[in-house]
């Protein structure tokens, strides 16, 4: 048995007078402060933490790890996640004590090797992107996203521009366009996609109008194709004084290549975690520095970094700023992550990354076309999107389909998304994986065709290999418990109604 | 570049298999006048090279182990146990995605589902979010919770909280309908109880409080819930979890949402990210918390089983109708707060809160007998209090700091008011003689 069966929770684990860590005795006050503390400022209820051991501390958590596929363990060709290799000398350097033990409010001459970081890290996306200036401090794609939209607001703003309340996004992009633009309260509107999966220029055209303050676009787009009509579609959005926003998830197939400065972006938001090979730690954090070209430089959140004579300062910010988005200065740790791969990269790295980040999405799309139906045909740039329409008549879905693959020891793609291709399965090898690696995959995605065809329940009911199979997420909503105290709750009532 | 793994024979072989001669022929679709951008970046680095580069820039900062510091203001130097690190630097952990696929991700469902455990136990409040971005963001996303809520206008904060989280709230609220006023404090840093009680009108949907609050201070925040529910608003409470083990939790205090940051439960300080927002809310607003939550559940053979729950509530199902745009959370650092705060347990979290004020009561009574320094030594405090210099506390600084110390941090740059006044924070990281090499040293400024 290489996984753990033991499911219970460190409360549950939990034993009277253990403990995982010790701590220093010696008070140095001679009478306890917290005596001279108004009884009413202190804590009455009693706090029920686990107590247990260190040594079984370590195997609770290092067992519920070996639960997890990620990248380390498992090829996990998650659409539009990006989900390369992380490299380890990016852990090396950010674990380095001469930046971990950096206070966010020490002063400039103290801190000048971060300060070189950011300034650097910033001039390489400027190179990179093609846009003006950036700022480091979003924590996220969608707080990049969020920022961006402020970033609109103001702008329009600053001319006077008020009846700017819409926003434009194609109806395949990611959820967090509207749900940001949705934030700064405009009104989104959806742009159809036209037969090729691109945006539909008339549609678009009919939507454009004074009122539109921004059209929010992911380039490749999320069904992995180039925008073709991009240099169009920015001269129709600006022709009626409209900004154009870039969502950087899928900027990985572009380094090198091209620029989203260059295609007439106004702003832009990179994910670090994506396309700069930072670790997704089952959700974050991640980092999205937001770049903007000259005309929105003064709106962009305080303060930014700057080279001046004497080394690297925090530059006096613009009145005309949104002002802070983040508590300090953004996801440091992850930007260090960050600096340390661009700097493997160099110049003659960028394109050996898209080229072959393309490469590996066309030999999959090729390799997968005999057994599954791509829903567009024609070369793609880093991810392709199958849909499993045609499994209807087996009752297969396209989350059948994921659940099996994790069987053969693949996370599965991402499923059911984009949403405007029935029963879609989004699939982005990214660069770092072998030949070797994506011919198992195919070997794996034959084998669940030939299932789906000659035993679809088999595929139903997947996975049959892992510590857990098909969690009901509709009990799990119906009836939220969302905490120990939540569970021991529940079992009183559950015990009560028994009685 | 040792991250790729195709040669030049699998390229050739994968583009026979595509059935193209080269790259150009699958990127026609982006125009010409597009390629060929002149990029300027030197050379790639082999790793021995950008080993020495990161060594030279770290060797370009002076931390707070090179100095002995007393910098607080958001950002706290702690203790954090070898086995927290150990546990949060899994790779399992760290290199996993999202997790969306709950068969392949247990293990971080089940440490998630232990945190948001965690954090409702100290918090006293119902059900805790898988994480923020940070502290003020966290309280940002707080008031417009409050705000939609209600369906009122405006939200009120304490002018003796943090200020970056003040400008952050204000910058959220900016280009919406809502809008944002502050209340004052006192001479001692408490906030004021007549600006607060008149600012509260039938507009007011939130509002926020910090305890300890920008100065230290412990904010008595008796009577103060029931004032603002009788308004018919909501209260938010940030408090420093780490305070928690000894000082009234947020519900104690009767608020319904505590939101704020979590660094001080075992995050390094790392020039002030990557650090964890927490966000807990009572049971009636379970349904307009933001971000993921993860749930109990059976799985297909009724075995125990965890999922992310709820998530009509996110941008990914709900997209421009969604509470929260947020996506990508802070989900390693909730692991490490987690694995934390599990090693402490029960004795530890009660410890390193009396540990804390008893370093920094210390140090106050040690400061109080100074010269040139005063300080308020009756008000109750965590691990931080205001000091004010009757010199110029540029000069105080640059002396201190030819002695190796992080004196503090300055208010003047916050509060222009509060000229020569600075923020001294120790924690449970400064042993006896660092503490009374300090205060001799500001005794001798």
């Amino acid at each position: 048995m290489l996984i753990s069966k033991d499911d219970r929770l460190s409360f549950e684990k939990s034993k009277p007078g253990r403990r995982g860590v010790t701590l220093p005795r010696e008070r140095f006050c001679s009478a306890d402060p917290l005596q001279t503390v108004p009884k009413h400022l202190l804590r009455q209820s009693p706090l029920l933490f686990p107590e247990m051991s260190e040594s079984d501390i370590i195997r609770h958590f290092i067992n519920l790890s070996r639960k997890n596929f990620s990248v380390d363990t498992h090829f996990y060709p998650l659409g539009s996640c990006t989900m390369k290799y992380n490299p380890k000398v990016n852990e090396w350097a950010a674990h380095q004590e001469k930046f971990t033990a950096l206070h966010p409010l020490q002063s400039e001459e103290t801190t000048q090797g971060i300060l070189e970081i950011l300034y650097e890290m910033e001039e390489g996306l400027k190179e990179i992107t093609g846009m003006d200036r950036f700022t480091m401090q979003p924590a996220a794609g969608a707080h990049g996203e969020l920022t961006g939209m402020m970033l609109v607001h103001a702008y329009h703003a600053s001319r006077g521009d008020k009846a700017r309340r819409k926003v434009l996004v194609p109806d395949s992009s990611h959820g967090t366009n509207p749900a940001s633009a949705a934030l700064l309260d405009f009104h989104v509107v959806e742009v159809a996609s036209d037969a090729h999966g691109c945006v539909d220029l008339k549609d678009l055209e009919r939507h454009l109008d004074e009122q539109v303050a921004c059209l929010m676009l992911t380039n490749p787009n999320t069904l992995g194709l180039f925008e073709k009509n991009i240099l169009e579609i920015a001269r129709l959005v600006h022709e009626k004084g409209g900004l154009l926003y870039y969502d950087g998830a899928n900027l990985n197939p572009l380094l090198g290549l091209a620029r989203p400065g260059d295609m007439g972006f106004d702003i832009i938001h990179v994910n670090l975690h994506k396309t700069f090979s930072t670790p997704h730690g089952g959700g974050g954090p991640g980092s999205g520095p937001v770049g903007v070209k000259k005309h929105l430089i003064p709106f962009l959140p305080a303060p930014l970094v700057e080279k001046a004579k004497e080394g690297y300062r925090w530059a006096k910010g613009d009145p005309r700023s949104i002002g802070r988005v983040k508590l300090f200065h953004g996801n440091i740790g992850v930007i260090i992550r960050a600096y340390t791969y661009l700097k493997v990269l160099g110049r003659e790295g960028l394109l050996k990354v898209s080229e072959a980040a393309i490469l590996n999405a066309n030999y999959l799309k090729e390799k997968l076309k005999p057994y599954f139906q791509v829903a567009i045909n024609g070369p793609c740039m880093h991810e392709f999107v199958l849909s499993l329409k045609s499994c209807g008549a087996q009752g297969v879905h396209a989350g059948d389909v994921g659940k099996r693959l994790l069987d053969f020891g693949f996370h599965a793609p991402t499923v059911h998304f984009p949403m405007v291709v029935p029963e879609a399965l989004m699939i982005e090898p990214t660069e770092t994986e072998s030949k070797e690696t994506l011919d198992l995959f195919v070997e794996a995605m034959k084998q669940i065709a030939h299932e789906i065809e000659t035993d679809p329940e088999n595929v139903r009911q997947a996975p049959f290999t892992l510590p857990v199979r098909r969690p009901n997420d509709v009990l799990a909503a119906r009836k939220p418990i969302l905490s120990y105290r939540d569970m021991v709750r529940e079992k009183a009532l559950a015990a009560e109604v028994a009685a | 570049m040792p991250y790729l793994s195709l040669t030049d024979e699998d390229r050739g072989s994968l583009l026979r298999t595509i059935g193209v001669r080269s790259l150009e022929d699958l990127i026609k679709d982006i125009p010409a006048s597009l390629r060929n951008a002149r990029i300027s970046l030197p050379e790639g680095l082999s790793e021995p090279e950008v080993r020495a580069l990161i060594t030279r820039l770290g060797r370009k900062n002076t931390t707070t182990q090179d100095c002995l510091s007393f910098l607080g203001a958001g950002s706290y130097e702690h203790f954090i146990p070898a086995a927290a690190t150990e546990i949060a630097g899994r790779q399992e952990f760290l290199t996993a995605y999202t997790p969306y696929q709950p068969e392949a991700s247990q293990g971080t469902l089940q440490a998630i589902y232990e945190y948001q455990s965690l954090m409702t136990e100290l918090t006293g409040l119902d059900v805790s979010n898988a994480s923020h971005y940070d502290g003020a963001t966290a309280l940002a996303e707080a008031a417009l919770l409050t705000l939609r809520q209600t369906d009122r206008s405006k939200v009120l904060v304490a002018r003796s909280a943090h200020p970056h989280y003040r400008e952050t709230l204000r910058t959220y609220l900016t280009g919406t309908p809502y809008t944002v006023e502050e209340f004052g404090f006192d001479a001692n840093g408490n906030f004021d109880r007549n600006a607060f009680a008149s600012k509260l009108d039938a507009t007011v949907g939130g509002v926020i409080f910090q305890t300890p609050n920008f100065f230290g201070v412990m904010e008595d925040l008796e009577g103060v819930s029931e004032k603002i529910h009788a308004n018919g608003s909501l209260m938010i409470l940030t408090a420093d979890p780490l305070s928690l083990g000894v000082f009234k939790s947020p519900r104690e205090w009767g608020a319904d949402i505590a939101a704020g940051e979590g660094q001080p439960l075992g995050l390094s300080m790392e020039f002030g990210g990557p650090y964890l927002g927490y966000f807990v809310v009572s049971q009636a607003l379970m349904r307009r918390i933001p971000g993921r939550l993860a749930g109990l559940t059976e799985d297909a053979d009724g075995k125990r089983a965890f999922c992310l729950t709820l998530q009509a509530r996110e941008q990914h199902i709900r997209r421009e109708r969604a509470g929260s745009n947020i996506c990508s959370n802070q989900a390693l650092c909730a692991l490490a707060a987690c694995a934390y705060m599990t090693l402490l347990g029960k004795k530890g979290m009660r410890e390193i809160g009396e540990i804390n004020c008893d370093r920094a009561y210390y140090l106050r009574q040690k400061i109080a007998k100074t010269r040139n320094f005063q300080v308020n030594t009756t008000q109750p405090i965590f691990n931080e209090f205001r000091v004010i210099s009757k010199k110029p506390f540029a000069e105080v600084e640059l002396k201190l700091k030819t002695q190796r110390f992080f004196p503090g941090v300055r208010l003047e740059t916050f509060y222009p008011e509060l000229k020569d006044q600075f923020l001294v924070c120790a924690t449970e990281t400064k042993t006896k003689e660092d503490l009374d090499q300090f205060a001799e040293a500001l005794s001798q400024c």
